[in-house]
């Protein structure tokens, strides 16, 4: 059982390490960002496998959003998403107001001066974050890696 | 009422395969950029080192430890208290050097290496040296310069994991120029 701390401190630590290590050129063209976003997939991948190993088939997309939404965003980040909503046309929005791995940060002034300021709605992905405004995250998340299932 | 029970102990143990796998796609990624297991260890030890100086304040705000008036106190608090907050797991001490500045932290289970398999290429990666750095930043932050080395390892057959810990020295608060 590992503590909500440790976790909180290895993974700022790990984006500041993919920054750090960035080569020339590569924060621009976002090779930080996919670096990121392929260790959050390994790491998905690797706990949806346990996760669902006894779970019914999925009936369709919604049921798999549904299912990120409630269990999956529990086990993960204790609480569920604050709202979901969606174009029926693959497009799932999912806006978490107390989103975990930033709280430490957005909840005083001190690092939200220095936070990307919004253009419109953020990629977020478990494992790489750009804050948006006070406590309030939008997430775009598309459905691949769960349709395998 | 059972199904309620079941979904405790499995976000129990998925928060710890969560960890888990999330080192794991850190090793991963960090062997992918270095290309050899030496640097993918300094760079697991910096981050380590990194990661303990922020935790020994999380560390010392919640557990209510005082200061250790030894190493054996030392080594008590890290084995009892620290290793089974964060990890769940008390390793045992064993191994006192006659000076009392060296002992051994035996983990009958790792929680980093669940799951985890060396590949025969890998074969001097020292997989869990985050921890090592962990203990060394953070022991740093409470004055004390210490050493930790993985000496045994299950994941290259050995029975158990063993972290030596050393104790160089203490470290004496620096004043500020002209504060004295």
């Amino acid at each position: 059982m590992a503590d909500e701390a440790l976790f909180l401190l290895l993974h700022n630590e790990m984006v500041s390490g993919v920054y750090k290590s960035a080569e020339q050129g590569e924060v621009e063209n976002g090779r930080c960002i996919t670096k990121l976003e392929n260790m959050g997939f390994r790491v998905g991948q690797g706990l949806i496998e346990r996760f669902t190993k006894d779970t019914a088939r999925f009936k369709d997309e919604l049921d798999i959003m549904k299912f990120i939404c409630k269990d999956f965003w529990t086990t993960v980040f204790k609480k569920q998403i604050d709202n979901l909503r969606t174009n029926h046309q693959g497009i799932y929005v999912l806006q978490d107001n107390k989103f975990r791995l930033l709280t430490q940060m957005s909840s005083g002034k001190q690092y939200l001066e220095h936070a990307s300021k919004p253009t419109g709605t953020a990629e977020v992905h478990p494992s790489q974050e750009t804050a948006e405004k006070h406590e309030d995250i939008l997430a775009t998340s598309t459905v691949d890696s769960c349709l395998c299932w | 009422m059972s199904r309620q029970a079941n979904r405790g102990a499995e976000s129990k143990k998925m928060s710890s395969e969560l960890f888990t796998l999330t080192y794991g796609a850190l090793v991963t990624q960090l062997c992918k950029d270095y290309e050899n297991d030496e640097d993918v260890n300094k760079q697991l030890d910096k981050m380590g080192y990194n990661i303990g100086v922020r935790l020994i304040e999380d560390f010392l705000a919640r557990s209510n430890v005082g200061r250790c008036h030894d190493f054996r106190e030392t080594a008590d608090v890290i084995a009892k208290v620290a290793f089974k907050m964060y990890l769940g797991i008390t390793p045992s001490i064993t191994n006192w050097s006659p000076a009392g500045d060296e002992f051994s932290l035996i983990l009958e289970n790792n929680p980093l290496v669940d799951f985890v398999e060396l590949p025969d290429n890998h074969s001097s990666l020292i997989y869990s040296n985050l921890l090592c750095g962990v203990l060394r930043g953070a022991l740093e932050m409470v004055q004390m310069a210490v050493e930790a080395k993985f000496v045994q390892d299950t994941l290259k057959g050995d029975g158990v994991t063993e972290i030596r810990m050393r104790f160089i020295r203490r470290i004496e608060d620096n004043l500020p120029a002209g504060e004295e």
